[in-house]
This record gives C-alpha cells, structure tokens and sequence, in this order.
C-alpha cells in the first residue's frame, strides 16, 4: 500500500492544504507506515460484522421547529478575517481558469 | 494559608467557602497566583482569565452571603482544556488556525460549570486539536510534567493534568477521544475519567471525532472528580447524540467505594510485550490490594482489542478531514495570502498550510485517503466492523466481571522529543485507552504509585459497561482508600511541597 510523493500531493490537494517539496517527502513515509499498521484491519471485518457508530441505540432526534434568537450579527462577524458592508469578505471565488 | 488552599480538595474547598471560612475570591486568589509563580516552569495555561475568575468568584461570594443555597463545588476554581469555547475568552485548540479568536458563544459545559458556581480560572494546553499524547503538538510550546520537567504529562489534555499535579487548580476538564483524559491523568498521579458517550454534551467543543470524542472530568481525588461529572454530565437538547436518562450515582459511588464481591476482569490482551516491567509490577499490586478488600479478580480475554489502534487510526482521521474542513480561513480564524489576487481555493490551502501544523496535516491527509472513493469499504466501513467485535468482546467480557482492568497506559512519562518523529510509537501510548472509544462505554484511570523503573506515576484503568459510570468510581474509590490506607495520602501529596513550597 505505497504511497508515492505525487500521492500525496493529490490528496494534499484535495484536502487544500499548500504543501512544499520538502514536506511531501517527510509525510509520505510517515503516511506508509502508518498505513501498513492499519492495514490488518479489513482482515477481521467479515461480510457478517454490522457496522457500529454509536455505543447506544439512537435514532434521529427532532426538536419543534420554532423561531429562536440568533446570535448579534456583530459577534458573529467579530471573529472574521475580513468584513465589509456587515458582511463576510472572501477572496474571489472564480479562477481565472473558469 | 494559601499553601492549604492549594492543596485543599475541591470538595473540602467547597464545603469551606459553603460555610463561609473562605471566600470564592480568596481561593481564586490563591490559585491565580500559584498559576502565575509557576506557569513559566509547567506551561499548563495557554490563558489565564484573571479578571473573569474574580468576578465569577466574587458573585458566588455575593450570592453565598445572601444566604442562597449553592451546589457543593460553588466558589472551587476549574482549569479548562482550551478545546471548550467560551465566549469572550481565546480559545485556540492550541492552533495556530485560531490563535486570537474568542468565540461568541459558550459551550453547553463550560455554561454548566459557570451555573453551579465554578470559577473557571484559564484555558489550558494541549496536542493542536486534541492531535497527540504527550501535549507537544501543541502550536504554544510542550506542556511540562510536574513530577519530571524533562517529561510529557501525556496528552491531549496534559496541561490539564499538570495544571493538577502542580497544584495551580483543583479541579479540571478534559475531553477523552483516544484516552486524552486518562492517558494524561495516568501520567501526572492524577485521576481521569472518560464517561459513557453521550453522557457529556459536546456542543461547543471544536471538533476531533465526532463519534469518539467525550468530555469528562480531571482532579486529584475521586470524589472531586464524581462532583465534577455530576456538574458536567447531563442531557443537552444541543447534542444529537446526547443520553436523555439520568446521570448515574458517582457522588454515592464515589464515597462508598465498596468493592466487596466486585468481579474486576483482567483482560489478557492489555500487557505483555511492549509493556514496562515497571508498569506491570504497579498494576499487579494493584490487582492483589483489590483482591484483598474482597474483590474477585477473573481473567478475561478480548482478542479483538489488537485491532482497536488500526480501526482507531482510521476512524479518527477520517472524521478529522471532515470536522477540520471547517477552517477555511473565511468565517473565523486565520486567512494568509488574501491578496486580492489569489482566489479562495489558494487563499484556503496557503491558510491551512501555515495554520495547522505536522500531526494535524498528517491525519488530514490520512482521513481524505481512506475516505476517497474507492477506499471506503476498505478502511472506514471495515474499522466500523472493528467497532462491533470491540463491543462484542466488552459483551462477553461483561458476563464474566463487572468491571475490566488494564495499565492505563503501556509506559511511563517519556522524554519531551523522544517519540515526536515516529508518529507509530506515540500512537501506543493509547494502546489500552482506544478500546473503550471505540465502544463508547466508560473508564477512569486512578493512580497506582510510582514506576520502580523511573519513579514516575503508574495509573491503572478501569473499564464499565455504557451508563455503568458509577463502577467507575466506586473502583476509583476503594482503590485510592487502599492506597491511603498503605502509603497514607495521595501520590500527589508527594510533590506537594516542591509545588507549594513558596506559596
């Protein structure tokens, strides 16, 4: 199950983080190892096994759909890199390529 | 004065400032500034919320003398694990991606802590987002063991258990997803324990996983950890997941601590290679006071426990990647490279590669691998399956004892540097603690004296079915009593005076 640098990077991409030369060839072994010490796992997961998720039974659980406070819109925004107009400042979401 | 301040119980402190021989303030006092001699030596604080305390202090003083009745940790100062928000004050998960940012609301905890009176005196350190098990994944710099400043007081949550064992708090919170609360506890002499899933919301707590993560108490004794779950613990409309039934006896648990005809299981799989002779040596002990105040002590086996690091490394992450999508440096937090020119994808990824450091970055990239298409049965369905044969050897073992026990963890207190290269041996340090994660039911880790290897604190764990908390304590109880009875204190009680000494 090896992971090559370019792998990495793939998934680095995926996951949007920026990540150098350098840091690609120091995570990928780490990853490999890791990987190869989990591996053993789909060895004992059967067909038969259900999947479990949570220690108790629990089903959806619904609330009335009222109307409730919301927090200020200036504690909201007051946490914000940027704001402009009350509002959330992003950088541009279109790139040049679309 | 103040040295009997610092090294009161929390419950002592608090029957004290109920009858009015000490004030809130005076506590909080005294804690602040043992927090402030030693802080620089232990590095457990990320934020002392100096101001805030005294007030929160002085109103439960003001409430007191108004004849008001208040609950039994009223006016007792509580350090909290800077995973918590609370609003107004910073709240980082010692990451750089949040340095600086205060949250607008509370979470359903710390509101909980703050209505039963508590003083909450700062936020202490820990792994970036919980990420670790020795606290040096921390963006803030290593917390310091206080039996050994060489040290890791383990981790996530170790500036919550050194915040204890250097007695700048009597009490404190944790959150346990891998056994960040007992693995740290084990390592400092102090008490831990993770409660049944669900039992603690987690609204208000930044994310790790989701499905693992609970929050639960840290303190020096059992009892003032059992006041503290029942503060804590509790049905929150907040929290989907949230046990709506009644929080189990641990107060009553904790102070009986009758243990007499208690089936304790020794699970087999939980020693062995890998393993300190030392640790082994304390736990042993440990098995033969039990067995001696009238416990029966059973061997149990859970073959399936040898698969819980794997399912767990794979579970995590995976629910890392998506809880951690979050920061994306537009709402909240840090935002790098927004020139005007650069676009959010670039802004987002230039963002989280300066704002999230190694262990983080590692495990993102893990979860999005085993979560991309194609991989997906492979690893997170089959760690799921792992799940139920862990739950399933607990069922078995359940028939056999009441309780299950194991070392809290496989070693000592290891060096600061000495396993942060190889990411593998860091992760055995959650060794015996990952299981009870993943089947969501509950365990504490108590102290059990000194390692003969090192002298550094030996914890042992005990495991209890889900909603069986209070086994828990009336285990830590008998256990601490036994230990009081044999060496006369706390194992704390050891480092007392080099903590307090100039107080």
């Amino acid at each position: 199950m090896a992971l090559s640098t370019a792998d990495v990077a793939r998934l680095a991409e995926l996951a949007r983080i920026d990540l150098s030369p350098h840091d690609l060839e120091r995570l990928a072994p780490q990853l490999d190892v890791i990987l190869d010490a989990v591996a053993s796992v789909s060895e004992v997961a059967g067909a038969d096994v259900p999947p479990t998720s949570h220690a108790l039974p629990l089903t959806n659980v619904f609330r009335a759909d009222l109307v409730r406070p919301s927090l200020p819109a200036e504690a909201v925004l007051g946490g914000a890199p940027a704001v402009e107009d009350e509002r959330f400042r992003v950088p541009r979401i279109l790139g040049e390529e679309q | 004065m103040s040295h009997a301040i610092l090294t009161a119980t929390a419950s002592d402190l608090g029957r004290r400032i109920a009858a009015r021989e000490l004030t809130a303030v005076e506590v909080a006092r005294a804690f602040l500034d043992q927090i402030e001699r030693t802080n620089a030596e232990v590095n457990s604080f990320l934020h002392v919320d100096t101001e805030g305390a005294l007030a929160q202090a002085a109103a439960v003083d003001a409430r007191l003398d108004a004849g008001e009745a208040l609950g039994p940790l009223a006016g007792v100062p509580v350090a909290v694990k800077d995973l918590f928000c609370q609003e107004g004050v910073p709240t980082t998960a010692s990451s750089r991606i949040l340095e600086g940012w205060r949250p607008p609301y509370s979470s359903t905890i710390v509101q909980r802590l703050l209505d039963a009176g508590l003083v909450l005196l700062g936020k202490t350190n820990l792994d970036e987002f919980a990420m670790g098990s020795s606290t040096e994944t921390s963006a803030f710099g290593p917390t310091h063991n206080p039996w050994d400043l060489t040290r890791v007081p383990g981790g996530s949550g170790g500036g919550s258990a050194a915040a204890l064992a250097a007695f700048q708090a009597p009490l404190a919170i944790g959150t346990d997803t891998g056994g960040s609360i007992r693995q740290p506890a084990s390592v400092t002499g102090t008490v831990g324990v993770k409660p049944t899933y669900g039992a603690a919301s987690r609204y208000g707590v930044i994310a790790m996983a989701s499905s693992l993560d609970q929050p639960g108490p840290c303190a020096r004794t059992v009892l003032d950890a059992a006041l503290l779950h029942e503060v804590m613990c509790g049905h929150d409309p907040m929290d989907s997941t949230s046990i709506d039934a009644p929080v189990p006896p641990v107060v009553d648990a904790a102070r009986s601590g009758d243990i007499s005809g208690l089936r304790v299981g020794v699970v087999k799989e939980l020693g062995g290679e890998g393993y300190e002779p030392g640790v082994e040596q304390r736990f042993r002990e440990a098995l033969a006071l039990l067995e001696g105040a009238g416990a029966e002590i059973v061997e149990v086996s859970c073959p399936n426990f040898a698969y819980g690091l794997g399912a767990y490394y794979l579970i995590m992450p995976s629910e890392v990647s998506s809880n951690l999508a979050r920061y994306d440096g537009m709402r909240y937090g840090l935002r790098v490279g927004d020139d005007g020119v650069r676009g959010t994808e670039e802004v987002m990824a230039t963002t989280r590669a300066v704002g999230f450091g190694d262990e983080v970055k590692r495990r993102i990239i893990l979860g999005t691998y085993a979560l991309s298409s194609g991989y997906y049965d492979a690893f997170y369905g089959s760690a799921q399956k792992v799940r139920t044969l862990i739950s399933r050897d607990f069922d078995a073992a359940f028939e056999q004892a009441d309780v299950l026990v194991s070392p809290s963890t496989p070693f000592t207190a290891f060096g600061i540097g000495e396993k942060l290269s190889d990411p593998l041996a860091m992760y055995k340090s959650d060794l015996c603690t990952i299981p009870t994660n993943m089947a969501g039911n509950t365990a504490g880790s108590f102290p059990c004296g000194l390692s003969p290897d090192d002298g550094l604190p030996v914890g042992v764990q005990v495991m209890a079915p889900p909603l069986a908390d209070d086994r828990v304590y009336r285990f830590g109880a008998a256990l601490e009593r036994l230990y009081a009875e044999r060496d006369g204190g706390l194992l704390t009680d050891r480092i007392a005076e080099r903590w307090t000494q100039e107080a």
